[in-house]
């Protein structure tokens, strides 16, 4: 089956979690011992309705505060596919797990609270799915029924958000605007009868309409090789395989390709799925693959295909997320991993901050705080084999680990 | 040789999720307990790295109060693939005085399991443990990530936790930290079932429909055994029953059911209204049960 992954975006109270709860018990995915829990909270607490938001939210942190602190991912199916969201916490403290979020997501929710419209945390919503090259974007303007369902409101907040993304550089994104009460289930799963002036989908039958095909992004075949694989067995005796995922296109057996950084050339012989050999593997697979030569390969190697090389080199831009309580400086080595390819690197100049509301950049800025935006330069001590980020959001892509603390504190999309 | 390969979008990322732990991790170990995620996980592990074995060894962290059934299977599987189990009792942990044995109605040794896996952990110094978790069963467990990681003390710091971007994994950690790694994490309970439906994969016999000696507690069906503790007027019966998740005795209910194949149990799984852990005796205990259990070191 499909699986359709989407991440949530909202500020504090917009309603995010339920909107998630509202989906699950719309499309019967709540179980009939979930749904009692979630009744027992929700009297506790004396609510005179079902609060959806208790379904999501995991930590005691989170029900304590009626908040969302961490990514919580939540799954439901229907007929037509799989899916997963990300439902992401609001918090500007929080721009990290949205970026986080976001990084694995082909479609995102930005949620907009009817009576206070587009904030700044709607931009830097916007912001980040945009920076993150999310697909599908849909902008759910959320409580209407308490603004009375009024099509003037909704149609403001529209234009405003129109506004806002014409500022954006990504054209290829969709964006779809919906009018949706969360908390009374218009337009959510089923059409609203309070809102008869809306003519659009509701947000279910949207996300069932998405063509997963079209919201992976494509590129160049990029095999990042993880992991050598040597039986020494008597059946293998001579067996070499190389491990990995197939990124941006289709690898097949006959396919001309170049191992970097040697630079090498040989051909596919196998293509092994577990027991079974493919004549041709489609993108996104994990797949051992053989090569015709007896060729010298190891983890962090790249093969692809002849005439479809990839930038190599030491120096680089990227625009760097940073997240991690310590600061950024010019000058820190980081271990700095590409796919799962690690090397060291130095930062060698912070260019400039970027405001998340597009209004431009900030100049002279000597180091970058958690949630900062910059654009960075490094210099690594290995050349990385990468593509621009617009162009290969994988291959594009990298993080950045503290060598003491070991925590990733940092993702850069390269330039 | 066959045409193009499709596979599913799960069976990848988690197959690149076994691959990274065999790559990043010197001592990594696959956490077994027989039930169905663990067996799941182990064909995975067959597939990330056929023809050669499996480049880690299988742990079981034994209560003393399995089914007989879900032992009998793990020692022929374990035969079968040729690779080397290792398992650690809890009854060892509690000889040893560092746990002492619940007592009363509801006692179980679910709990106890904790330090006998922190003891393991560290008696073979291994640095990844591979579980067979999932994020749609509970929802502490939904806030965890692909590589888990644990401090020295073998627990979970949930409020500061790695982020995880793309597809990159980082396992770095200092000596004496360890990662919990759940490859099968975006699975649902259905996705399970359909893949082992799919892969023709043996289960234990406890999944499927059978006659059981049971008596009923607080509207669940609990398995009547010398190793739970029952009270005077709770009354054996027998019953045609099957087992959604399969933990040790004292802390796994199971359900009514005719199914006797991997199709029938599908069929009954899409069409329940319960969701599995409402069988687990051990999330009762209070709405924080997991995430507290989590916090101490619990997988």
């Amino acid at each position: 089956m499909e699986v359709l992954k989407i991440a949530t975006a909202g500020s504090v109270d917009d309603g995010k979690s339920t909107l998630i709860g509202r989906l699950l018990y719309d499309t019967k995915s709540l179980t009939d011992d979930k749904l009692e829990a979630i009744a027992r909270s929700s009297k506790q607490k004396g609510y005179d309705y079902l609060d959806f938001s208790l379904a999501t939210d995991g930590l005691v942190a989170e029900r304590e505060q009626g908040i969302t602190i961490d990514v919580a991912h939540i799954y439901f199916s229907t007929k037509t596919r799989s899916y997963i969201i990300a439902d992401t916490p609001g918090h500007v403290e929080y721009t990290r797990n949205m970026v986080t979020g976001a990084s694995t997501s082909q479609a995102a929710i930005i949620l907009i609270d009817a009576r206070h419209g587009v904030i700044e945390q709607t931009y830097r919503h916007f912001f980040i799915n945009h920076l993150l090259r999310v697909k599908d974007i849909i902008v759910a303007v959320n409580k209407m029924d308490l603004v009375n369902f009024s099509e003037e409101r909704y149609l403001e907040i529209k234009a405003d958000f129109e506004q806002l993304a014409a500022k954006s550089d990504y054209k290829d994104q969709n964006i779809t605007y919906m009018p949706v009460s969360a908390l009374k289930g218009d337009n959510i799963v089923t059409k609203s009868e309070n809102m008869p002036w809306y003519r659009g989908d509701t947000l279910l039958h949207h996300l069932e309409n998405l063509d997963t095909k079209d919201v992976y992004n494509k590129g160049q075949m990029r095999f990042p090789v993880q992991y050598v694989i040597r039986p020494k067995t008597d059946e293998f005796h001579d067996f070499r395989g190389y491990a990995g995922k197939i990124y941006g296109g289709e690898l097949s057996v006959g396919d001309q390709v170049v191992i970097l950084p040697s630079q090498t050339t040989t051909t596919i012989k196998d293509i092994y799925f577990y027991d079974q050999k493919y004549k041709s593997a489609a993108r996104r697979s994990s797949v051992t693959i053989t090569l015709e030569d007896d060729v010298n390969v190891s983890r962090g190697d790249m093969i692809v295909k002849v005439n479809e090389l990839p930038e190599i080199a030491k120096k680089f831009t990227a625009i760097t997320t940073w997240m991690c309580a310590k600061p950024l400086q010019v000058g820190a080595l980081y271990t700095l991993q590409h796919g799962v390819h690690k090397v060291t690197a130095k930062v060698t100049a912070i260019h400039h901050k970027i405001n998340l509301d597009f209004s431009g950049k900030e100049e002279n800025v000597s180091a970058l705080k958690m949630n900062d935006i910059a654009s960075v330069s490094f210099q690594v001590n290995k050349p990385l084999y990468f593509d621009a980020f617009k162009a290969h959001r994988t291959n594009g892509a990298f993080i950045l680990i503290d060598p003491q603390s070991n925590n990733t504190s940092g993702v850069g999309f390269i330039q | 040789m066959r045409d193009k390969l499709q596979i599913n979008a799960l069976e990848n990322e988690a197959i690149y999720i076994i691959r990274e732990v065999a790559a990043q991790f010197e001592k990594p170990v696959l956490l077994f307990s027989g039930g169905k995620d663990s067996i799941t996980l182990v064909r995975l592990a067959q597939k990330a790295f056929y023809p050669a074995k499996i480049p880690f060894p299988l742990m079981h962290i034994d209560t003393g109060h399995n089914f007989p059934e879900t032992i009998a299977f793990r020692d022929k599987l374990v035969k079968e693939l040729g690779v080397e189990l290792i398992v650690r009792n809890v009854q060892d942990t509690i000889n040893q005085g560092k746990v002492k044995e619940e007592t009363g109605k509801y006692s179980s040794r679910n709990a106890l399991q904790t330090t006998t896996l922190l003891d393991a952990i560290e008696e073979f110094k291994f640095d990844a443990c591979i579980g067979g978790a999932r994020r749609d069963e509970e929802k502490a467990r939904a806030k965890e990530r692909i590589f888990s990681v644990r401090d020295d003390f073998g627990q979970w710091d949930e409020k500061n936790q790695r982020p995880e971007l793309f597809d990159m994994l980082n396992g770095q950690i200092e000596l004496g930290q360890n990662v919990r790694v759940f490859p099968i994490s975006n699975w649902t309970e259905l996705d399970v079932w359909s893949y082992i439906e799919k892969e023709n994969l043996e289960i234990p016999s406890i999944y499927f429909s059978h006659k059981r000696q049971i008596f009923m507690r607080d509207g669940l069906i609990w398995s009547a055994s010398e190793h739970v503790y029952r009270e005077e007027d709770e009354q054996i019966e027998e019953l045609m029953v099957r087992f959604r998740t399969v933990g040790d005795m004292s802390c796994t209910a199971a359900v009514t059911s005719q199914a006797t194949t991997i199709s029938e149990v599908v069929a009954e799984i899409r069409a329940s209204s319960i969701s599995e852990r409402g069988a687990r005796i051990d999330d009762k205990r209070s709405e924080a049960a997991m995430e507290k259990r989590k916090q101490q070191g619990y997988f």
